[in-house]
């Protein structure tokens, strides 16, 4: 995959990470800009205007969530968090600051450079979805509402195709439950996460060539789904 | 008996006074025979050269008495101010407890030990006598001089008001004298005292100015001095044997006396207790005061019940046990009591009966008496002062008010037995007519009482002599032997109403002791299934709120030992204006104080103790609506006895605590030395590897080839993971154990939790194959998502870690009420017998410490997240070999 040069700004105080990380994203042709405090983060952000946000939560001089909310202020670039903070409602709150996607310490090389992949191609479309996706054999239309796979016509109900497109909307990155449940059923269904739920079992079923061990329609336990199109698991 | 060996209890008692005494302030009494020794003079004296030495000592009060040469000697002193109090219109002038405390001297000077403090002054005193005030200073570690006089001594009192006539009212009790550090006797010959006395150097008490010819007569004056130096004489032999005992080689221990005394609620049992107590000291052995509670005794007056007590806490202020025994005969409780206590001589006051009436009802004493077996009975002879008591004592009963009702009652049977009799009259002998009269008299006796029973009596016999004996219609008797009739008819009509109201005064008593016990045993019982000290107090509020109708409150201490207020709301009954310093004394003196009591008698509220001083566990205050209902000495030793049942309750919660909380400690103890051998064995295994990879790739990089080089990144890799779950399982665990994880409920779908878990394990389960028969209409779960993953993930990582490569494991869920029951089989070597029921606890594995990695973390995570969700899981043996673990999750919201 060719990659246009992107320019990874990493917010991290631990300077072995820091290496780590620059070795990791060098390697993988990226730029790479450091960043040790959330004041220089700040200034590195608006300066050099990079392509994603690798950020640490726990900077000595604040908090890196103050740090995601004063870049989302005027800049839509994609956040990914990388951090020890490992309960979900620490999660949650870096994904309602405006995080794309939350990595945990300890990583995996390959896990982490997947997430930067995904996040960089979500700004590559815009916020244009990939109109056709492909599960196996299976391929879904979401501009058409069509489905086919192998040899038998599928049926998706309205609803399925309109999670489908909630979730490929952000292809690679954690939706969490409350915004399919917000976009795809509205306020005020905001609770029922008992239909979301069923409503995706019964995506698996028809989409997942093992329902029981998802490939495509990934459970992040607590949190929320992402969607695994178009690259190898 | 030979074997020269001291008693080990009276050994511990010595340590344990020694230790006390350590402690408190020393107290040195200037001891004299009479007034006017000198003893102010004396100890003014030896103050002033202790002053010159220059030791911090300090007048808190002396009774001058206008003498020039004690005013004198005072001068250049530092004298604490004192208190005016304003009693009965006068102005009196009062030593100041507060003060001392508060000026906290080296040595306080406090003449007059036995004076009384003006009880109903205005302020009120704490105590109701100096004594007190000095065990108060002596207790707060304030060394005392005073003075006292030989008559003051309660023991002697009895001694000094027969040699001289005067009785003192003033007195102390005999432990103050016995237990002060130093006596200093202050001699002065007879005739020297008069000479003063007659130049007017001698200050007389007001309440002996009028007997004062009678009192300082020489031959009086002589005898109070022998009883002064006798009593300095016994306190030195006494410090004598109290050497001998804490110095283990003095000689063989003799078996010691024990004396009881035996006393009734006559005016002479005070003399008993006294002579008692000489008896006792002369022996220097243990002595107890037996009261025998019979039925006949219970229907004395209150007055006398009050003087039944006041002299249980007499005998006790003296030093003496006290007990109380119940029986229906006073002799037979006595031997039965002296018998089991190997009682060595029983006190007892002479027998008073005389003539018919002791033949007929012997007294106590005769039977003792007679029955006495392996002791010696001493009996106490009356004085004038207590036979003249005995005479102006039986005397003023309080009249019951008649029961004119009753009486009315008892005429009418006499109407209706004459009714009858008419009607027998034509058909029956007179001798058969007498039963009718007879058989009306008996129910008289059993309905109406004593009175009634021989008021139907007599007009019975009346009727039947006026109604039916020859010559009828008149009272004259032709046949005398219808005397014979009458006296009978008579006699056992008396005996048959004696015996009833007997028997319903032995009714009412027992139904009174049933109740008290039965109130008693209601408390207890609910104190016994109550938890937690203040849930206590406040079943014992409730139950003493409505046993004495009163408002009432238990006071416990915080932990700088501040009696304080309870948090919780108050309840209906609860008093909440209790005066929280007279309560902070009572804990601290283990002493009650407030209404009727000897401290503070002018309070509203009486503020009973729950223990002792050593313990101070509580205070319990009660106002009562009606004084009445805690005046009463059953009443008030009821309330004692809540009192003492509410502590030892709180004492035993106290140290169930205790133990539980050694034991906690200790598990935290080993827990936390499993933990540390455990951690470190986990973590330095994979660290070694690390350590080793890295250092291997550092240094060799370049010899290595690539798939070397790969292999050893990777197993870096994996042992960096493997520390890592160890770190988060370590931190979840202490997350749950400190109570901080909250479950995030929400709704899920059980594949989707086991496909989750199976992606985060699939790499360490890579080898095995996983069968999932999981139904496709299996309710929804309402779980923690990511902490059900967890159970799954450790669940399988057991798996991974002690079963065999390819060996199948099988997850399998079935709907049922409520819940949803999930099985992981496995086929691997089962779970160790031994340990199964301590499979879930921290720190246990499979297998011993070594091959495997991991802190036997798994398990007991996984059962904290099923129980934290109202389940619980369980491990067996799955049927056809392997281990199965079971656990259940909810399908319903909680309520």
């Amino acid at each position: 995959m060719t990659q246009a040069m992107h320019q990874i700004l990493v917010i991290e105080d631990d300077v072995s990470i820091r290496g780590v990380l620059r070795v990791l994203l060098q390697a993988e042709h990226y730029r790479v800009i450091e960043a040790e405090t959330a004041a220089r983060a700040a200034v590195e952000a608006a300066s050099h205007k990079p392509d994603l946000l690798l950020v640490d939560l726990g900077l000595p001089d604040d908090d890196g969530l103050r740090v995601i909310r004063t870049v989302r202020a005027y800049s839509p670039v994609p956040i990914v968090v990388l951090s020890a903070r490992t309960m979900e409602a620490q999660k949650i709150a870096a994904l309602d600051a405006g995080a794309d996607d939350y990595v945990t310490k300890p990583f995996s090389a390959p896990e982490l450079l997947a997430r930067v992949r995904a996040a960089l191609r979500r700004t590559a479309r815009g916020t244009d979805l990939q109109p056709v996706l492909h599960f196996g054999t299976l391929t879904v239309d979401l501009a058409r509402r069509e489905a086919h796979g192998g040899n038998d016509e599928l049926h998706l109900t309205p609803l399925e195709y309109r999670v489908l497109e909630s979730l490929a909307r952000q292809a690679g990155m954690i939706v969490t439950a409350h915004q399919l449940l917000r976009e795809v059923w509205g306020p005020g269904r905001f609770d029922d996460t008992r239909a979301l739920r069923v409503c995706l079992r019964n995506l698996r079923q028809k989409l997942e060539p093992d329902p029981s061990r998802p490939r495509y329609i990934v459970t992040e336990a607590g949190l929320g789904y992402r969607l695994r199109v178009g690259e190898s698991p | 008996m030979s074997e020269a060996r001291p008693d080990p209890d009276q050994l511990l008692a010595t340590v344990k006074a020694e230790e006390a005494r350590a402690r408190r302030g020393k107290l040195r009494i200037f001891f004299g025979a009479s007034a006017g020794v000198g003893k102010t003079y004396s100890m003014l004296e030896a103050a002033r050269n202790m002053r010159a030495s220059g030791l911090d000592i300090v007048v808190g009060y002396v009774e001058p008495h206008g003498r020039v040469e004690t005013e004198r000697l005072l001068e250049g002193l530092e004298q604490l101010p004192t208190v005016a109090v304003n009693y009965r219109g006068t102005l009196r002038r009062e030593f100041n407890l507060d003060a001392g405390l508060q000026r906290h001297p080296a040595i306080l000077i406090v003449d007059e030990l036995a004076h009384s403090n003006f009880i109903e002054g205005d302020p009120p005193p704490r105590h109701a006598k100096r004594w007190q005030d000095i065990e108060e200073l002596l207790g707060q570690g304030i060394n005392v001089w005073t003075t006292v006089n030989v008559q003051h001594l309660e023991s002697l009192n009895d001694l000094v008001a027969q040699i001289t006539g005067v009785r003192q009212r003033e007195t102390i009790p005999d432990r103050i004298f016995d237990e002060a550090d130093e006596i200093e006797l202050i001699d002065l010959p007879p005739d020297d005292l008069l000479t003063r006395l007659k130049a007017g150097k001698v200050y007389v008490p007001e309440q002996v100015a009028t007997a004062i010819e009678r009192f300082f007569r020489k031959s009086n004056l002589i005898a109070l001095r022998e009883l002064a130096l006798r009593r300095v004489a016994d306190r030195v032999d006494a410090a004598a044997r109290a050497s001998a005992l804490t110095d283990r080689t003095s000689r063989a221990w003799l078996a010691r006396d024990r004396v009881l005394v035996a006393i009734g609620p006559d005016a002479q049992a005070e003399q008993v207790v006294r002579a008692g107590k000489r008896i006792a000291d002369g022996l220097d052995a243990q002595w107890t005061v037996v009261y025998v509670e019979t039925p006949d005794l219970l229907r004395l007056s209150t007055a006398e019940r009050n003087r039944r007590i006041d002299l249980l806490r007499l005998a006790e202020s003296l030093g003496a046990e006290t007990v109380t025994l119940d029986g229906p005969s006073a002799a037979q409780a006595l031997l039965e009591y002296a018998r089991t206590r190997n009682a060595t001589r029983l006190v007892i006051g002479a027998p008073k009966r005389r003539g018919l009436r002791a033949w007929l009802r012997p007294s106590t004493t005769i039977a003792v008496v007679r029955k006495a077996r392996g002791f010696d009975v001493i009996t106490i002879g009356p004085t004038e002062e207590t036979r003249r008591a005995e005479g102006s004592a039986t005397a003023p009963e309080p009249a019951v008010p008649l029961q004119l009702r009753r009486y009315a009652w008892a005429l009418a049977t006499t109407l209706v037995c004459t009714a009858v009799a008419f009607a027998m009259y034509p058909y029956f002998e007179p001798a058969n007519i007498v039963m009718a009269y007879v058989l009306g008299s008996t129910i008289a006796g059993i309905r109406f009482g004593r009175g009634p029973a021989i008021v139907a009596a007599v007009a019975n016999v009346c009727a039947f002599d006026f109604c039916f004996v020859p010559p009828r219609f008149t009272f004259s008797v032709a046949d005398f032997q219808y005397l014979v009739t009458f006296i009978v008819m008579l006699v056992v009509t008396l005996v048959i109403a004696n015996l009833m109201a007997s028997v319903r005064q032995q009714t009412r008593v027992a139904g009174a002791r049933q109740r008290r016990t039965a109130l008693l045993y209601a408390m207890s019982r609910e104190l016994a299934a109550t938890r937690g000290v203040s849930s206590m107090a406040r079943v014992a509020v409730r139950h003493v709120a409505e046993v004495f109708d009163c408002k009432a409150v238990v006071l416990l201490p915080d932990e700088n030992g501040r009696l304080r207020y309870p948090r919780e709301a108050p309840l209906d009954g609860s008093f909440t204006k209790a005066d929280l310093s007279i309560a902070q004394w009572v804990v601290d003196h283990g002493k009650r104080a407030g209404l009727d009591s000897d401290t503070l008698p002018a309070a509203p509220a009486l503020y009973v103790p729950l223990s002792d001083e050593s313990q101070r566990l509580g205070v319990l205050a009660v106002l009562p609506e009606n004084r009445r209902r805690v005046q009463l000495p059953e009443q008030r030793h009821l309330l004692e006895t809540f009192a003492g049942q509410l502590g030892l309750a709180m004492e035993r919660a106290r140290l169930a605590e205790q133990a539980e909380a050694a034991l906690v400690a200790a598990e935290t103890e080993s827990l936390r030395n499993t933990l540390l051998a455990s951690i470190s064995h986990d973590l330095r295994t994979p660290l070694a590897v690390i350590a080793g990879a890295s250092s291997t790739l550092a240094e060799h990089a370049h010899d290595l080839d690539e798939e070397a080089r790969t292999a050893l990144a990777r197993s870096i890799e994996t042992k960096a993971r493997d520390m890592s779950e160890l770190v988060s399982n370590v931190l979840d665990l202490m997350r749950f154990e400190a109570g901080q994880i909250v479950l995030r409920r929400d709704w899920e779908t059980l594949d989707d939790l086991v496909g989750s878990a199976l992606a985060r394990v699939a790499d360490r389960l890579a080898t095995h194959r996983v069968d999932l028969d999981l139904p496709a209409d299996l309710p929804p779960l309402h779980v923690d998502a990511n902490l059900v993953v967890q159970t799954f993930v450790n669940l399988l990582d057991n798996v991974g870690k002690y079963t065999p490569a390819a060996t199948p494991v099988r997850i399998a869920a079935r709907a049922e009420d409520d819940v949803v029951r999930v099985t992981v089989d496995d086929e691997g070597p089962g779970l160790p017998r031994a340990e199964r029921a301590r499979l879930f606890d921290k720190f246990q594995r499979g297998q011993d410490e070594g091959t495997v990695v991991g802190a036997g973390l798994g398990l007991a995570i996984c059962r904290a997240i099923v129980r934290a969700h109202g389940g619980d899981i369980v491990a067996s043996d799955r049927p056809g070999g392997g281990a199965r673990f079971q656990f259940t999750l909810p399908t319903r919201a909680p309520p």
